[in-house]
């Protein structure tokens, strides 16, 4: 059928990648951070990146979100360059650490990318989105009054306040603890189902991958590549027991299989 | 009681005693003397009974009185009327040192008790300068007592305010503006361009290395004898403080929250705006601070070099010349009291627009 009425491809494809590379100069001579890298990310997926640490997955991601330039090959977002993705407001990206302003509430952190923005109605949007993450009572508390994950959860609603269609978010969860990981995890299986946006995510925690993803890539290190695509089919239903069904089991076992085939051990 | 209050009390108890048999053999002790040093020597009871803190308050207050009461008596005060000094700063000594021991073990609270030490701590001082310069009769123009200054101080409260006017009003306050408000724009632009940064900064530096004595005089050729010279070395001296902390501070901001700033392709002043400045904050205050002292030593050290009869640094040069001493001392009160007037105020302010930062709100980074 996609035979006979092919939509055209970028119509998908919110990011699509064509042998890009990334290489680093320091002191120490040149760190290819990314090689070859081809991929695409069609709209309305969720794609976790996964690999050990140093296998470019956070550059990946940094490069769609224009805070890198690539070396070589080509990378469109939304059918544009990166550059004016970026300058259009294309996404919304969630990073490591909260990164609140301190001196600004909940509220008007979140209201800070619609101040940037000059857009109307803030008031609206920020309720919504602070509901979104379950946030509501708290718009007037400041980041260092909330625990690491509720100022975790007031930058996620900062990076849905401008409805950008993309998210990228670059271990979001990875400083916090094992329960309210799993908490989040499947508050933002909610709001992706809710909010039907594409959302690319880096992770190093499997389950977390398998759990989350439509699509997991996978990636290794020296210089840092794509080593596997893995499209799940798990339900898009996904309670937080699906994890101990051997489905998800086998799929964990293939992302763990692809990280050791990338994994050199002559370190 | 810790071995510090054993000792004190031991001290003051033995400092009375003897303080006491001596004023009994000169026989001509005033009363209220001689009642303190009693008292003074009762406080030994409490080797075998409890004595309150605010016994030991009562008998350093008392000896206090007796002390002020007595120093006119003498021409040059006698043995005993030093050791009732002695054993009046050792019951101070102790009661402070029980008192601040009762509030860290929580027997007392409330943030009155918190202010009485450092209130006694003000008063003892002013007390024993009083006390040592009468009762010692040192020279006028190499001390004089607090008592005299004060007098002073009142006597001469229109020249005082005309001075403070002239001074503190005029030079210091559109000295401080013009030299922060310089500074701050500066560091703006030279954070922009790296070209100018390189230009401006050993500019800036070169004119903070300038001697005051040395500029201060060429700005009387250039600004006149009033009070604009002084506010141009004042400018001078605010300057650079203020150019590298906001510098220091545009920098401040992590790289995270500036790639979320990228994120939204936020502008520069945006950027500048909604984050770098805020985040500077802090370092803004601290330049704020070290420059409201600065700025009132540099306008009093510039009143030196030529200026019309008024203003606190051409008084404290013209008296210290008549040996009016005292009125000296007042000057420097009143320059003391203005300096950390305007010192709180921009700590206050400070407070009231960095609550958010951990120093202030007193929580973790």
């Amino acid at each position: 059928m996609t035979e006979l009425a092919p939509p055209s491809p970028d119509a998908m494809a919110v990011v699509r990648a064509q042998n890009l590379g990334l290489t680093f100069p320091t002191n120490d001579g040149d760190v290819i951070a990314l090689s070859d890298v081809n991929l695409t990310i069609n709209k309305g997926e969720f794609v976790s990146f996964i690999g050990p640490s140093g296998c470019g997955k956070t550059t990946f991601l940094r490069t769609i979100a224009d805070l890198e330039q690539p070396t070589s090959g080509t990378l469109t977002v939304n059918g544009t360059t990166p550059s004016d993705a970026r300058l259009n407001r294309a996404y919304g990206y969630v990073f490591q650490a909260p990164a609140l302003y301190p001196w600004r509430t909940i509220a008007q952190n979140v209201a800070l990318p619609l101040e940037i923005m000059a857009l109307t109605d803030k008031a609206e949007r920020i309720a919504r989105t602070l509901e979104l993450v379950n946030l509501t009572g708290f718009e007037n508390k400041y980041p260092w009054q909330l625990s690491g994950g509720m100022q975790q959860r007031a930058s996620i609603a900062r990076a849905l306040s401008f409805d950008a269609d993309l998210l990228l978010m670059d271990e979001p969860f990875g400083a916090l603890d094992e329960i309210v990981r799993d908490h989040l995890n499947s508050e933002l299986l909610k709001l992706w189902a809710r909010t039907r946006k594409t959302i690319a995510f880096v992770t190093h925690s499997i389950p977390e991958a398998v759990y989350l993803s439509t699509k997991i890539v996978v990636m290794s290190p020296r210089p840092g590549r794509v080593t596997d695509i893995i499209e799940s089919d798990l339900p898009a239903e996904r309670p937080l027991d699906i994890r101990e069904t051997p489905e998800f089991l086998r799929l964990a076992a293939r992302v763990r299989d692809g990280l050791r085939a990338g994994h050199s051990y002559e370190e | 009681m810790s071995r510090l209050q054993t000792v004190l009390a031991a001290l003051a108890a033995a400092v009375s005693l003897v303080g006491l048999v001596l004023a009994l053999l000169a026989g001509d002790a005033p009363l209220p003397v001689l009642c303190t040093l009693l008292a003074g020597s009762l406080t030994a009871v409490r080797l075998r009974f409890a004595w309150s803190i605010w016994a030991d308050g009562a008998v350093m207050v008392l000896s206090a009185v007796a002390i002020l009461m007595a120093l006119p008596a003498y021409d040059s005060e006698p043995l005993f009327f030093w050791l009732a000094l002695v054993a009046c700063w050792a019951f101070a000594w102790l009661f402070v040192e029980r008192l601040s021991q009762a509030i860290r073990q929580r027997q007392v609270s409330g943030k009155i008790f918190g202010l009485i030490i450092p209130l006694i701590f003000g008063l003892a001082l002013l007390f024993i300068w009083e006390v040592v310069t009468r009762g010692a009769n040192v020279p006028q123009v190499l001390l004089p007592a607090p008592s005299q200054i004060w007098a002073r101080l009142i006597d001469s409260v229109p020249t005082l305010v005309a001075d403070f006017q002239q001074t503190f009003l005029k030079a210091v306050l559109a000295g401080y503006a013009m030299g922060c408000g310089a500074g701050f724009i500066v560091a703006i632009i030279v954070d922009r361009s790296p070209f100018l940064k390189r230009g401006l900064l050993p500019i800036g530096n070169f004119v903070s290395a300038l001697p005051i004595i040395g500029i201060a005089p060429i700005m009387v050729m250039w600004f006149g004898f009033d009070w604009q010279s002084k506010a141009a070395v004042v400018v001078a001296m605010t300057f650079f403080p203020m150019l590298i902390n906001t510098v220091a501070g545009l920098n401040q901001s992590s790289s995270i929250e500036r790639d979320l700033m990228r994120t939204y392709a936020a502008g520069y002043s945006q950027t500048l705006l909604k984050l770098r400045l805020p985040a500077a904050a802090p370092f803004i205050f601290n330049a704020l601070k070290i420059n409201s002292t600065l700025a009132l030593i540099g306008a009093i050290v510039a009143e030196f070099f030529g200026t019309p009869i008024v203003g606190m640094g051409f008084r404290i040069s013209t008296e210290v010349g008549k040996l009016n001493i005292d009125l000296v001392w007042a000057e420097i009160a009143v320059a003391a009291v203005a300096g950390s007037v305007f010192y709180g105020v921009i700590a206050l302010i400070e407070r009231a627009v960095t609550f958010w930062h951990p120093s202030v709100r007193g929580g973790r980074a």
